[in-house]
């Protein structure tokens, strides 16, 4: 006798442990098999976009902190590259390279906490996090000394940065630096050839390039998806033309590819810090601007290449002292559209897992 | 570096296949009849020598008389980018076409606009809010919320 079955409906978050903040997914199960997803946001909307337009230009970099909450520094440098496009700022060297160095431990933290969540959602659970937050700590120290804050660092202006480096700061990024490809070494010992990594995560939610590009995704996933595409190496902002770095690549775009592409871009980041600090030249951090910034009438698009892929702040100016416009790209909103062809077909538990390889941060989808 | 193509030699090129289709173009970017966008984006994407097969952002700006839909194209191949903008004199009812069925990314991005400024876009596949509820009254973006 045939059983009669029926799609089954399954809601997972807002408050859910793998769904890395409050987001959530309505499933459509058949058995354990997932049909369909629609992802569910808006539970953290709070208008940045609309704030924006109400505040004065250098009024905007808290905001943006609060976008991609990991990863503030990023977000502080895309807004004031915007900024500083918009109203033909010139930027001194010696903020330029401490821009630098800022994005690039800004990368290493957050990528951190990427492979952490991932190995969580995994079922590694918890050890490797706090391994890797052992390391984020550090950087979030050398943050405190420079910024005063922990999480939202507010640290850069148009034109700069809000204050020179202390006196201990270059020593403990030093020592930071020492220890770092040590950890790394450590990370790749205990789980690249992890046999329930690789079980889970091969071949799994395969992304491929050509969907990839035609869904508009970026950063580390794209490139997992053999998609050689850097905006540090493609559109170089700020001085990334002067380090010498490589662009990792991987070659099937499943979630054990994406886990490996961020590993090694923070290898990658390592070299480009170093560079910087060797390079790190004397004299002021901030240009000299009046209070109120009020670039011309006219339109910016400015992008980097954050932790999680391009992004970018579309400004509109009408010659005021607040943005006409303020559209935030944001990366990882959308790296989520090709999250549904991504699992469909696969089960519950690899859902999870092809979720959390994506990383994203509910702060910056919602905005 | 990311060369942006200028919006005046590629008006030309849409003008040639498309007549009447552009509005007006620039240096730094061009605008489209909202009846010709399909075709306009579709001859972008598929011409040899643009390839704009990257869409990097889709949004809108309300200047009070009319909206801008902008969507800022990039050629992961060549390294260039384009800008053109489609506009909806429309308040009540704005409606442009969907472009999701050229680039998948623009899906979340258009639910977007479509929450925050009321703007439809037609053929897409799940035209529905994203980060307010059904039943918000009113498109927070718009310049005449507040």
């Amino acid at each position: 006798m045939a059983v009669r079955t029926e799609p089954f409906v399954l809601n997972m978050g807002p408050v859910h442990p793998s769904t890395h903040g409050v987001f959530r997914m309505r499933a459509t199960l058949d058995g354990e098999v997932v049909i369909d997803i629609e992802p569910v946001f808006g539970y953290l909307h709070r208008g940045i976009e609309k704030l924006a337009e109400q505040r004065t230009y250098t009024g905007i970099t808290p905001l943006t902190d609060r976008l991609d909450y990991i990863s503030s520094m990023s977000n502080n440098l895309a807004y004031c590259l915007a900024v500083e496009k918009l109203a033909g700022i010139k930027v001194p060297e010696r903020a330029e390279y401490i821009r630098v160095i800022m994005a690039e431990l800004q990368r290493i933290a957050a990528l951190l906490i990427a492979v952490g969540a991932f190995l969580n959602d995994c079922g590694a659970y918890f050890t490797p996090f706090l391994y890797m937050f052992r390391e984020r700590e550090r950087i979030v120290d050398l943050f405190e000394m420079v910024s005063g804050q922990r999480l939202t660092y507010n640290y850069m202006r148009a034109g700069g940065v809000s204050q020179d480096l202390p006196e201990e700061f270059m020593p403990a990024l030093r020592k930071f630096m020492d220890m770092m490809p040590r950890f790394m070494d450590e990370y790749d010992r205990l789980l690249m050839q992890n046999e329930i990594l690789i079980a889970r995560a091969k071949g799994v939610g395969i992304l491929t390039g050509e969907q990839a590009i035609n869904c508009s995704v970026s950063g580390p996933v794209l490139r997992a998806s053999g998609v050689n595409w850097d905006i540090r190496k493609a559109d170089p902002y700020s001085i990334y033309d002067r380090f010498d770095f490589d662009i990792p690549t991987q070659a099937t775009g499943d979630c054990y590819d994406r886990y490996r592409q961020r590993v090694e871009e923070m290898r990658q980041s390592l070299r480009i810090i170093r560079q910087a600090m060797e390079q790190l030249p004397s004299g002021p951090v901030r240009a000299e601007l009046p209070q109120l910034i009020r670039p011309p009438t006219g339109e910016a698009y400015a992008r980097i290449e954050a932790p999680k892929g391009e992004l970018g702040f579309y400004l509109v100016s009408d010659n005021s002292i607040a943005p006409y416009r303020c559209h935030i790209r944001p990366p990882s909103l959308i790296n989520l559209t090709a999250l549904r062809d991504m699992v469909r077909g696969w089960k519950v538990a690899d859902l999870i897992i092809i979720f959390g390889s994506i990383d994203i941060t509910v702060g910056e989808i919602d905005r | 570096m990311t060369i942006p193509l200028s919006g005046k030699d590629v008006a030309s090129k849409i003008e040639e296949k498309f007549p009447g289709s552009v509005v007006e173009s620039s240096q730094d970017n061009l605008v489209v009849k909202g009846n010709f966008l399909l075709d306009a984006a579709r001859f972008l994407r598929d011409t040899e020598g643009l390839d704009l097969d990257f869409l990097n952002f889709v949004t809108a700006v309300d200047y009070y008389d009319h909206f801008e839909v902008v969507y800022w194209l990039s050629s992961l191949e060549h390294n260039h980018s384009l800008t053109i903008k489609a506009r909806c004199y429309d308040r009540e009812n704005p409606v442009l076409p969907s472009v999701v069925g050229l680039w998948q990314g623009a899906d979340l991005q258009e639910r977007e606009i479509f929450d925050l400024f009321g703007i439809k876009f037609e053929d897409h596949p799940n035209m529905k809010r994203i980060f307010l509820w059904e039943g918000f009254a009113g498109h927070p973006l718009r310049k005449d919320f507040i």
